[in-house]
């Protein structure tokens, strides 16, 4: 490295982002043909995502290293906060679209097919529905398991800055526990949300209802499963000694990412289940 | 506007420091200028490749009849010719512009994240192949429209799952790309440069960031649900299971409004760059073209449903939009007024980036005003779908645009290369590409005023002769091209030598480090005053 830490830090020439591209070929490739039924598809599908986590070991090792080794300046930390707030925002609009579908399947589109009569004459717009042509075996209540698993992303957020609080004392115990305790805590309402699933009356198919509900619920699911990934990579760092007061900012950019995943779940308990 | 008093420290023969060379130097790059470059070939092959296309397009519609396609392989050329020049010519050639000028204006060492800087370019590759092998597939490539509207969309074959998800590659790559530019921006100007004192170019493309961020994450949501509709049995875009086919193109306005203004925000910057060097004077009305920048921005997340005007909206519905979208002429009105009040009493010459400049405030205002008569609801409902919305659309997009960018490279190539262009050639392809631009769009106004459908391979014989005319602009349009090709690829093999600042008016900090420029600049931060 001939960068000093005064000088912002650039990084040498890397093959990580040409590995990302082909593990997206591969991925999308694949499961392009894997839904068309070309026998081709699978196998390069996962091939694809083999790739992925090579990658995804390989270049955050990279970052890790870097970040160990103090290449890093304060205006360097700046730039990941930045990046960190901007990704975040950009998956605030990927559920906001998901959100607007939602709200105008229900209040608009659903209200305009009842009042039509012109296809489907009887046809009540109500919610939830199905639609006209498919019958709704049932829908989720809140006051279950949702509310249970409302109380457990919750108390996640919380335990999760306990831990925080922990890192800044230089308490590394309570940050350890604290991290164990979010981690369970979010395996706890990815078994509930499992178990929801399997037990529910309505699938994906299950007309606008089913649709917007696993697509929502679905793809927050998938949002805490990543997270909880994260806080795990970010507890086996804890355990070898990485982190300090001042310098943990990777501790803090899962640390948001989990708050902002528990902020969407709010909204899925209000909008999905409750109202 | 910041005054170029900087000193550099740099250039002390980095360029050869343990860095790769041949392909490696461009597969590993994480050098902004170099992944610059990249982004503008790149750009620029989808731009003739598509612009084949187009020329397929035109040559079928050179007398009415069949001549050459089937009406499903036209549906596939402007298909195609649609989405590859969005996402694939003008998109990336502004984020390639992007890396070059935004470090060099801002006196940062290179982008915030240049591995990150790298991924967003090598992620367009697999796109493109994932688009472009789509017209091999059995049935052919993507037919429906750039937009994908369902029911159409949801019954095409293998190759609009590849499309779908070439743009799914995009949004990610365009994500990316967007948070490194915003974070360069914000983190990593030179001392001294507040926001106030950013070069137009910088502040247009800190406003496109945005609007990508908050934009392509929608898409992908649209295009998820298209595929969950397509494969998984979701009843999203459909009306029996309680879905609404027009919720697609709610959601995919919602996203493609915004991406209108994606395209043309970082043409605004470009002019305002190169008007005043040209005008030698400082730009008219900077801080009024700050805000209007933003309001445009912040406006063209409601207006999208003037796309949507005879889906069958409420009342109350269409005229809101139709509101909100003329509202939308103001901030432009502002800035066009001040490139025409930057050249006021200006000692103007006009060399090959003036002459583009000056070409497109000129169509540009054309294709706003033109917009303004669709805007008008009744007039809308009668002009949806005809070829009066593609003269439109290519005005802003061609002649704003596609033409704002030849004038930047015009402008910068001095910087990349080193050398000056062919002035004279330069001035054929601007003359070739300006009216033959004219001769091959200003026809369709009135095609389309008369009634001329679009993605139609045939027409009635009233329109024979308008069309014809526009399928010679068409042909001299994308020959000319090729004039460019050769005019770049000649300034990069030799030419007179550039100086450090070849523009006698030109102000700002990329002006300061020499042409070329060094593969590494401003290593040490310059003081802007």
């Amino acid at each position: 490295m001939r960068q000093s830490t005064k000088n912002y830090y650039l990084p040498a020439p890397s093959f990580w982002p040409a590995i990302a591209a082909t593990a997206l070929f591969l991925m999308f490739g694949g499961f392009a043909m894997a839904l068309n039924q070309i026998g081709l598809g699978k196998p390069v599908m996962i091939a694809g995502g083999l790739v992925f986590v090579y990658l995804l070991r390989g270049w955050f090792s990279e970052v890790i290293k870097e970040s160990i080794s103090k290449v890093y300046n304060t205006q360097v930390d700046h730039s990941f906060r930045w990046g960190m707030g901007w990704f975040i925002f950009s998956e605030v609009m990927f559920f906001f679209g998901f959100f607007g579908a939602l709200f105008y399947a229900r209040n608009v589109s659903l209200h305009w097919l009842a009042d039509a009569q012109l296809l489907w004459p009887g046809f009540v717009a109500t919610w939830p529905s199905a639609g006209p042509k498919l019958v709704l075996e049932g829908h989720m209540a809140p006051w279950g398991l949702p509310a249970i698993n409302t109380l457990l992303l919750l108390t996640s957020g919380a335990t999760l800055t306990w831990a925080h609080w922990g890192l800044m004392k230089n308490n590394r115990n309570q940050l350890t526990i604290g991290l164990v305790l979010t981690i369970a805590l979010g395996v706890a309402f990815l078994t509930l949300q499992a178990h929801e699933y399997a037990e529910a009356a309505f699938t994906i198919k299950s007309g606008i209802y089913g649709a917007t509900f696993y697509m929502l619920t679905g793809f927050h699911g998938l949002h805490v499963t990543m997270g909880a990934i994260m806080l795990t990579i970010i507890l086996l760092r804890v355990r070898s000694g990485h982190f300090d007061a001042h310098n943990h900012f990777g501790f803090e950019a899962v640390a948001w990412y989990w708050h902002f995943v528990d902020v969407v779940w709010l909204f899925l308990f209000i909008f999905v289940y409750w109202l | 506007m910041s005054t170029a008093t900087a000193k550099h420290h740099d250039d002390h023969g980095h360029d050869s420091h343990g860095h790769p060379t041949g392909l490696m130097r461009w597969v590993k790059s994480t050098n902004h200028k170099d992944i610059g470059t990249m982004y503008l070939w790149f750009a620029f092959t989808m731009f003739l490749f598509a612009g084949a296309m187009a020329m397929g397009i035109r040559a079928e519609l050179f007398q009415p009849g069949l001549q050459f396609f089937q009406p499903q392989v036209f549906n596939q050329l402007t298909t195609l010719h649609g989405l590859i020049m969005i996402f694939g010519a003008i998109m990336p050639a502004f984020v390639g512009f992007a890396n070059w000028q935004v470090p060099l204006m801002i006196g940062a060492p290179d982008m915030a994240f240049p591995r990150l800087n790298n991924m967003s370019f090598w992620l367009l590759i697999p796109a493109a192949l994932l688009l472009v092998t789509s017209i091999f597939v059995p049935g052919g490539a993507v037919a429906g429209g750039w937009t994908m509207y369902p029911p159409l969309a949801i019954q095409g074959g293998l190759s609009m799952d590849m499309s779908i998800f070439a743009l799914h590659i995009l949004g990610v790559s365009s994500i990316v790309g967007s948070i490194n530019i915003i974070t360069t921006i914000f983190n990593m100007r030179a001392p001294g440069m507040t926001l106030m004192k950013m070069p137009m170019f910088v502040w247009t493309w800190l406003i496109t960031a945005y609007l990508l961020i908050a934009a392509m994450p929608v898409l992908a949501g649209a295009l998820t649900m298209m595929i969950t509709d397509r494969h998984f049995g979701t009843h999203f875009f459909n009306a029996a299971g309680g879905g609404d086919p027009v919720l697609f193109q709610h959601v995919f306005w919602f996203f493609g409004h915004p991406e209108v203004y994606i395209m043309i925000l970082p043409a605004f910057g470009i002019l305002s760059t190169i008007i005043p060097t040209f005008a030698r004077k400082p730009l008219f009305g900077y801080t009024s073209m700050v805000y209007a920048t933003t309001a445009i921005a912040v406006l063209s997340f409601v207006v999208w449903a003037h796309h949507m005007f005879t889906t069958g909206m409420p009342v109350a519905g269409q005229l809101f939009f139709m509101y909100s979208t003329m509202l939308i002429s103001v901030p432009t009105g502002v800035k066009v007024f001040n490139w025409v009040a930057t050249m006021w009493k200006g000692s103007i010459t006009f060399e090959t980036p003036m002459l583009f400049a000056v070409a497109v405030v000129f169509l540009f205002t054309i294709g706003g005003l033109s917009g303004l008569v669709l805007a008008i609801l009744p007039v809308d409902i009668q002009l949806q779908d005809t070829y009066y919305v593609v003269a439109h659309f290519h005005y802003v997009l061609f002649s704003g645009a596609a033409m704002s960018i030849m004038g930047g490279v015009y402008y910068w190539i001095p910087k990349w290369t080193g050398h000056m262009y062919d002035e004279t050639l330069g001035k054929w392809h601007f003359w070739l590409t300006t009216i033959a631009f004219n001769v091959t769009f200003f026809p369709m106004h009135f095609t389309g005023l008369a009634g001329m459908p679009r993605r139609i391979p045939d027409y009635s014989q009233q329109f024979a002769e308008f069309n014809m005319i526009s399928s010679y602009g068409a042909f001299v349009l994308g020959l000319s091209q090729l004039l460019f090709l050769y005019v770049v690829i000649k300034c990069i093999k030799g030419g007179a030598k550039a100086s450090a600042s070849p523009w006698e008016g030109a102000h700002g900090l990329e002006w300061t480090v020499p042409s070329p420029a060094p593969f590494h600049t401003f290593e040490t931060p310059p003081v802007v005053k």
